[in-house]
């Protein structure tokens, strides 16, 4: 983690003027806050509702609670099936990450081999291409060459190391000091024992905050399990519920509350974690991902 | 190895300084620990990409995954299909509408939120947590939200009242584009965010302490410190919202259920699903793809020149 350099110094609130302008600052942050968070409490509360609002004066309804949306639209997804589809796709990919893109890390930071430059300029290069160029070849290799159409592995595949992940691991491992690994390697240690039984330990908090990092990649994608799932027993929920709201909903007697109960059982998940482990997503961390 | 040995370290590395590595000048363990990612770079993102140029230039078509074809060399064909294709101009033109209104909004909104954001001691992890929410969670659930909130008798008009546009924003041609240029903002702008935050942190307290000496009110110091201080992630914040403006795709298949009306909110990223995928047109659909990345990469360049020091 980068630390701060200058330690935060507040002049106290003397005068009016400062603490007028602290007032603004609260009521402008605030004003976005809300913008930022009410479809969430709208989601969550029509998820509930027999009838999900479209006035003002409904957002906080006191009646017509119902798990009936939750109902209506598992009678055309399996709900807890396209959970467990996203939640093997995400662990396949956590795995992958967690893993050989530990290692990677590790040795872009901590170890020195010819072409370890070349191929730090090589990830930065990647960032930039975008999946969606990528997409129709890889779709021929992994549907046809491989032969991976409808099945997890080829649903991972694509995604089984982030590189922003990668980043991160290497700038941590980066701020370790250089003389603990010249101690162990003095001691007669193996290079694979420093990184397994001193580096990895230290840097727990990175395995956190690439854990957030790469979780929400495979939960979220839409895309990729779209275009090789055609096996609704296979499809990640993004996937279902994509699908339920652009053809099956037509055709629902509320399809509103069960949009929003699918929309729902898709978010919190990922809600909750964030706001749970918020202190593990950092600003600087986010920052060195993205810029190596 | 036991925390004993570890504290003693500092002393004995000064005893002997060279690195046991430097043999070589090399520790070939770092091949083998980097291998496989390297491999899977050279699988998912070298050779795809060397592929999809390669078809590009083919007459290229899917066979069965054993069928040995011979794809014809067409030269720039498909690109000539791809530029004279009223679909793909119109669809170019709306990406131009999409970045005109999201770009400068986001790079604004960001850095003015993040400032604030920066400024406050009290609550300050929930405001971020705010921020950030709607950046970690699936499109596809938020534009399941956002379709009832804007649908023709949704929340939005409702509020709205006779105000409220006609046909509503969704199925309106000249509203499609700005409601998903819109809606991107919101959703990414938290990530932004938090890139600022972290530029902003390493700005040193004594240049807005001095220029509040000079006399430079709040304005002056965010336009004379601020701004100055994060321009190189101003310059990524440009690039990146760039890049994932010229790929959309989730937003106009679903939130305006295929880049309706009319192709109004139809992007290059769909085009290339379309036909390539639906329509069985690799080869066309590459050329898409690849004049696509072109145009990134030419305003990523303008763009990073806002990086550049004076």
């Amino acid at each position: 983690m980068t630390p701060t350099p200058h330690p935060t110094r507040r002049r106290t609130a003397g005068h009016g003027g400062a603490r007028r302008s602290s007032v603004m600052l609260y009521v402008v942050l605030t004003v976005f806050a809300l913008a930022f968070v009410f479809p969430f409490w709208f989601m969550a509360v029509g998820a509930f509702q027999e009838n999900p609002t479209t006035s003002p004066a409904d957002l906080f309804p006191t009646g017509g609670w119902t798990l009936q949306n939750f109902t209506d639209i598992n009678s055309r997804l399996n709900l807890i099936r396209s959970l467990a589809n996203s939640l093997i796709f995400t662990l396949g990919v956590l795995a992958g990450t967690l893993t050989f893109g530990l290692v990677a890390g590790y040795s872009l930071s901590r170890l020195n081999w010819r072409g370890r430059g070349v191929l730090f300029a090589i990830m930065l290069g990647v960032q930039a291409i975008p999946f969606q160029l990528l997409m129709i070849p890889l779709y021929v290799q992994v549907t046809r060459t491989y032969g991976l159409g409808d099945s997890y592995l080829g649903m991972i595949l694509p995604f089984l190391i982030n590189t922003t992940a990668v980043f991160i691991f290497r700038q941590f491992f980066l701020s370790l000091p250089e003389s603990l690994f010249e101690a162990a390697r003095i001691d007669g240690a193996s290079e694979l024992r420093i990184m397994v039984e001193i580096a990895v330990p230290l840097v727990k908090p990175a395995i956190a905050t690439v854990a957030l990092i790469t979780f929400i990649g495979p939960w979220n994608e839409f895309l990729w399990p779209f275009l090789i799932t055609k096996n609704a027993e296979l499809q990640p929920l993004a996937v279902s519920l994509a699908n339920y709201i652009s053809n099956v909903s037509r055709t629902a007697s509320n399809p509103n509350g069960a949009i929003l109960a699918g929309a729902a059982t898709l978010a919190f998940p990922v809600v909750l974690l964030f706001v749970f482990f918020q202190r593990y997503f950092q600003a600087s961390d986010i920052s060195s991902g993205v810029k190596g | 190895m036991t925390a004993t040995t570890t504290r003693d370290a500092p002393e004995r590395s000064r005893r002997s300084r060279l690195p046991l590595g430097g043999l070589l000048g090399a520790q070939p363990l770092g091949l083998l620990l980097v291998l496989p990612y390297v491999l899977f770079l050279a699988a998912v993102m070298a050779w795809p990409l060397i592929q999809a140029v390669w078809i590009s230039f083919q007459d290229y078509f899917f066979t069965a995954p054993t069928a040995v074809v011979e794809h014809p060399f067409v030269g720039f064909e498909n690109y000539v299909s791809a530029i004279t294709d009223p679909q793909v101009q119109q669809s170019f033109g709306n990406i131009a509408v999409f970045l005109v209104i999201n770009v400068p909004l986001t790079a604004i909104l960001s850095l003015v939120l993040a400032s604030a954001l920066n400024k406050i001691v009290r609550f300050a992890s929930a405001y971020r947590v705010a921020f950030y929410i709607p950046y970690v969670t699936a499109s596809v659930s938020l534009i399941g939200v956002w379709m009832l909130l804007f649908s023709s008798g949704g929340l939005v008009n409702t509020i709205l009242g006779p105000l409220a546009p006609d046909p509503s924003w969704l199925v309106n041609s000249s509203l499609a584009m700005p409601s998903i240029a819109l809606y991107v903002t919101w959703k990414q702008l938290g990530f932004y965010i938090l890139l600022y935050l972290a530029a902003l942190q390493g700005i040193p307290k004594e240049l807005y302490e001095s220029a509040a000496m000079d006399g430079a009110g709040a304005v002056g110091r965010f336009r004379n410190v601020t701004v100055p201080g994060v321009r190189s992630v101003t310059a990524l914040v440009l690039i990146l919202a760039i890049i994932t403006g010229a790929n959309l795709f989730t937003e106009p298949y679903l939130l305006t259920n295929g880049g309706g009306p009319d192709g109004a909110s139809a992007t290059p990223v769909l085009l290339i699903y379309q036909k390539g995928i639906q329509q069985t047109n690799p080869d066309v659909a590459s050329a898409i793809g690849v004049l696509l990345v072109i145009g990134i990469g030419l305003l990523s360049i303008l763009a990073a020149r806002t990086g550049r020091e004076d």
